[in-house]
């Protein structure tokens, strides 16, 4: 059987969920790889999360929010542009690859830009097979 | 009161934690009150035979320190974990792999590599490197496995207590000694430390937190009043237990996150990362890049003591 990654998606409530539910409603196409989990606001995703995610069988963790200059509660957004690059230094240190984690911004009009992310991170993630975490439970003779 | 009989045991560690026993100065009387050491290969002479000639169950509390790394350091813990009623990790290496467990950074080939062959110091021309058997003349020599990945002790056997602390405290170990004077040692699974996180108690002025440029410790000479993470130095306060009453903070330098989390944090290093990432005064995306270009190395910063106990506990294979 071929692999199909699941992606674990964090959608901000006021601009990304919504663009979401636009590319529904418009009956746009979309891999269906991404599990939504709606957040209030891209800023509440902690990096705890995007951790569990991957620990909970994860290939990939998306998350979305509003435009920079566009969130719902003025900043939230500009938290997490600054948690996932550092995020992402910390996890290529343990050997988890760029592509499997992704920061974009959706607004609430563009369902067209929802699903080219989506089905662009579904295929990157293909690519890249699944992601095991190795629990360290080998031994050496 | 019958004396409680007292194991103490090193695995991977420096040796570091039982100094911090002898630091203790003349409470240690108050130990030999207490309690018959019945084991402690760093002090006296005891061997392994003996701990395996008594009675499962016969040791009161055993302060185990140290990291698992190495198959003879798992059947120690195994063995002392079943002569033991209370196994006590003692000190960060126990309790969250400490040091050696940013050995999960590399793995046993790496790790044989750098040490074998790549050191400086090191003159082996055949790169000869350890290995479990070798056959000699007079017969066959045994050493333990080494493992590709490091581990807490709990990650190995099950334990009652944890003593944090890269060495712990002398009024932590004090508190555990009056304990277990008077009997009376609190719920299984206890952390001897502050609930609360380290900021708590420390003494220093903290206003708004907003840095535009991180500054490693030896890059300036910090106000020694003024909160160390608003002057741009990485200090794991915010993501680590108290209880060790800021010393190092007192010396004028970071907290490095030897206690471990707080409870409710399940991850040290995730925990710090998004504190620190919330602080940084910068919204274009360049001005970001630089700032995390200021830190070179965030894992091995936010996991210092506990990369074996993180949520991502090695770099993967």
């Amino acid at each position: 059987m071929s692999f199909e990654p699941k992606i674990v998606g964090f959608l901000c409530n006021w601009c990304s969920y919504r663009g979401a539910d636009l590319a529904g409603t418009a009956r746009m196409k979309c891999a269906p790889n991404v599990r939504t989990i709606r957040v209030m606001c891209s800023g509440r995703v902690e990096p705890t999360f995007i951790l569990k995610a991957f620990q909970l069988g994860a290939d990939g963790v998306l998350v979305l929010g509003c435009h920079p200059g566009d969130c719902h509660y003025a900043e939230g957004n500009y938290k997490v542009a600054r948690r996932m690059p550092l995020l992402k230094k910390m996890l290529a240190q343990l050997g988890v690859e760029d592509e499997r984690v992704r920061l974009d911004w959706v607004s609430a009009s563009e369902g067209d830009r929802f699903v080219s992310i989506i089905d662009d991170m579904t295929e990157k993630v293909r690519a890249l097979g699944p992601f095991s975490k190795n629990s360290g439970e080998e031994k050496h003779g | 009161m019958a004396k409680l009989n007292l194991a103490i045991y090193w695995s991977a560690s420096c040796g570091g934690c039982d100094v911090a026993i002898l630091d203790i100065n003349e409470k240690i009387l108050q130990v030999a009150e207490i309690a018959d050491i019945v084991f402690w290969p760093i002090a006296l002479d005891f061997k392994r035979h003996h701990v395996e000639a008594m009675e499962d169950k016969s040791i009161d509390v055993c302060l185990f320190n140290g990291a698992v790394r190495t198959s003879e350091q798992e059947e120690m813990a195994e063995l002392l974990r079943a002569k033991s009623k209370a196994m006590v990790a003692f000190g960060s290496c126990a309790h969250l792999g400490g040091i050696p467990g940013l050995s999960n950074f590399t793995n046993r080939a790496e790790t044989f590599e750098r040490a074998f062959i790549e050191a400086q110091s090191c003159d082996n021309p055949d790169k000869t490197l350890p290995q479990t058997m070798t056959k000699v003349a007079e017969g066959e020599l045994e050493l333990p496995e080494f493992y590709d990945t490091v581990k807490a002790l709990d990650q190995v056997v099950d334990v009652e207590y944890y003593i944090p602390g890269c060495p712990p405290t002398v009024p932590i170990i004090s508190q555990v000694v009056d304990a277990l004077a008077a009997g009376q040692l609190p719920p299984v699974g206890t952390v001897f430390g502050s609930d609360k996180a380290l900021c708590d108690e420390c003494p220093r002025t903290k206003e708004e937190k907003k840095i535009t440029k991180i500054y490693r410790p030896h890059e300036i000479i910090p106000d020694p009043e003024k909160c160390l993470l608003e002057q741009g130095i990485i200090c794991m306060g915010p993501a680590t237990r108290g209880g060790c009453e800021a010393r190092c903070i007192a010396a004028n330098m970071p907290c490095r996150g030897c206690f471990g989390p707080p409870p409710g944090v399940t991850d040290q290093g995730a925990h710090m990362l998004s504190a620190l990432a919330s602080i940084l005064d910068v919204t274009e995306d360049e001005d970001i890049a630089r700032m995390i270009d200021e830190i070179p190395d965030p894992a091995g910063t936010f996991y210092r003591f506990g990369l074996p106990t993180a949520m991502m506990n090695r770099r993967r294979m």
